[in-house]
């Protein structure tokens, strides 16, 4: 199957290409003498919500920094979309279309939240005086009007036009994860890794941000792949789970698939539940 | 009165040079946590360059000013890949005795090179000197100065609002996220190096053709760490106005209580505020859990 003709919903917001398929396959990752991830093989479909749960320890950290390139794997590669980026840098990746959030908030202190936003079209800027001989002035503005549209579309669509000015220390949690996840998708991501993006909210909070995330999804067509541990929340929003346990994958599918599988029950729940 | 005006004016300009090496500090020191020791030795080798190349090799001094300029930055880009990378990861410690050692090379290089000897580089700028009423400002005070604010001034419009300057910042405060953005730390962390090294070869130069060259020139960064600590080691701005200020107290000091004092009267003068403001007037106030 195509990926980029299957994953065309009609993304009326961002004038991005649509979401590249990522796929892990064989990935081994050992620190000394601890085997993090063993063998670990999923993939995220194109413009689909993927989740990775598993209990405390797991190796789901461990999965989207092998992703992002913080973790050599011993073995086994990274696919985004057809190429093999097992081997390139963390910042390159971003150019490849490659963005993600963090567990801890990992915003820059001290800017506002618009210059964190901008952080994020970074990648997307020739910068420097050789470049803008080579490309041209035109095309160098083209690229600034682009980016100033897109930060604009991201501050409205995630309804954070009002503290646009204000420093990002002070703000409520919520909203600074909302803030992270603009910066993100203010990267012009086509895959958008989310680590923990409910984790530590409110009812209320949760709520918007899985709403925000099956906007992303669904207009833009953006890949999404998260990790999170508010079940209600994953297997609302998630169109295929995948379930990490000791570093391994114990099992794959639909969210229904998912719960009823006895592997997966008896790691949350512990064996005397399944024998019951 | 005028005599007050006079040290007064006089210490705030030759705090400019101060604010130079300074910046040369907290360059290093924001982009990648390191207290650079080297700094003094930077500047004097820079200056030693600058002295070879006019004196020696009978070149202009901007040509002169110029090749020392891009050894020092080429050095720099040396030193970052072959020392201080190899290094990262490892304890604050571990890089800042790298650095105490490669101040001894370089010292100790420049000592078996040159010897001990004073020389007197040709100046790089004009001396004419200025009348303001009754107080006269000699051309050098001056040319230093003027060099020094354009250069603070171009380095405060580079981190506002350059794309690098923004990226070298984003590296500074969180590595990890910047690189998930795109920004390539290695290049980043190379580029601060250099600044730094460029900086601290133009303090170099400036002060060794005002006041002569020897290698107690390295001994000039030391005196600035009155203004470090004062400033903040993270601050910029704290850097810059602490070290005017160092400058006017070394200059007052030295007027009425004796040429002596001005080693002095400034870390006294320091003590006494970090005793109210601990983390500096500009610093960065971190709370520790304990």
């Amino acid at each position: 199957m195509d990926p980029s003709a299957s994953a065309s919903p009609p993304h009326a917001g961002l004038d991005t290409a649509p979401g590249l398929p990522l796929a892990v396959e064989q990935v081994d990752l050992r620190f000394g003498g601890i085997h993090a991830l063993r063998g670990v093989s999923f993939a995220a479909a194109p413009g689909q919500v993927t989740a990775i749960i598993g209990p405390n320890g797991a190796g789901k950290t461990s999965v989207f920094n092998t992703i992002s390139g913080f973790y050599r794997p011993a073995a086994g590669r990274i696919l985004l979309g057809a190429e093999d980026v097992t081997h390139v840098p963390v910042h390159a990746r971003a150019a490849r279309g490659l963005a993600r959030t963090f567990q801890n908030i990992a915003l820059f202190r001290g800017l506002s939240v618009l210059e964190n936003i901008k952080l994020g079209g970074h990648h997307t800027m020739k910068g420097g005086v050789l470049s803008a001989l080579a490309y041209g002035p035109a095309t160098r503005a083209e690229e600034m009007a682009l980016r100033a549209e897109v930060e604009r579309k991201v501050i409205d669509f995630l309804e954070i036009d009002h503290i646009r000015h204000q420093s990002v220390d002070a703000l409520p949690y919520g909203l600074q994860k909302r803030v992270e996840l603009a910066r993100a998708l203010a990267m012009r991501p086509r895959v958008l890794l989310l680590d923990e993006p409910v984790a530590g909210m409110n009812r209320e909070e949760t709520e918007d941000m899985a709403r925000f995330i099956l906007d992303v999804q669904e207009e833009w067509g953006v890949t999404v792949l998260l990790v999170e541990h508010d079940m209600g929340m994953v297997m609302d929003i998630s169109s295929h789970v995948v379930v990490l346990n000791f570093g391994e994958v114990i099992a794959s599918g639909t969210p229904a698939q998912v719960r009823a599988h006895p592997q997966v029950v008896e790691a949350y729940l512990g064996a005397e539940a399944v024998a019951a | 009165m005028s005599e007050f005006l006079e040290y007064s004016l006089l210490g705030i300009l030759s705090g400019g040079v101060t604010a130079l090496v300074a910046l040369s500090f907290v360059l290093i020191y924001k982009g990648t946590g390191v207290v650079n020791f080297a700094v003094g030795e930077v500047m004097m080798l820079g200056a030693y360059l600058y002295y070879a190349g006019t004196v020696s090799f009978g070149l202009t001094p901007w040509v002169a000013f110029g090749l020392a300029l891009g050894v020092l930055g080429l050095l720099a880009v040396a030193v970052e890949r072959l020392v201080l990378r190899p290094l990262s990861g490892q304890p604050a410690v571990a890089v800042l005795m790298a650095t105490i050692g490669m101040a001894s090379i370089i010292h100790g290089g420049v000592e078996a090179t040159w010897g001990g000897d004073t020389y007197s580089p040709p100046t790089l700028l004009p001396r004419t000197p200025l009348m303001l009423g009754e107080i006269l400002i000699p051309g050098t005070v001056l040319g230093n100065f003027a060099v020094a604010a354009l250069l603070i001034g171009g380095f405060l419009a580079f981190f506002r609002w350059s794309k690098t300057g923004i990226a070298l910042r984003a590296t500074a405060s969180d590595p990890v996220t910047a690189a998930t953005l795109g920004i390539n730390v290695n290049y980043a962390q190379r580029l601060t190096w250099v600044l730094s090294s460029l900086v601290g070869t133009v303090a170099g130069v400036l002060i060794a053709s005002s006041a002569g060259l020897s290698p107690l020139l390295a001994a000039a960064a030391l005196s600035v760490f009155a203004a470090l600590i004062l400033g903040g080691l993270d601050s910029v701005l704290g850097a810059i106005v602490a070290s005017l200020i160092v400058g006017w107290v070394e200059a007052v000091a030295a007027g009425y209580l004796g040429g002596k004092s001005r080693d002095v009267v400034p870390y006294v003068v320091v003590l006494a505020i970090m005793v109210v403001r601990p983390y500096g007037m500009f610093g960065t106030r971190t709370i520790e859990r304990l």
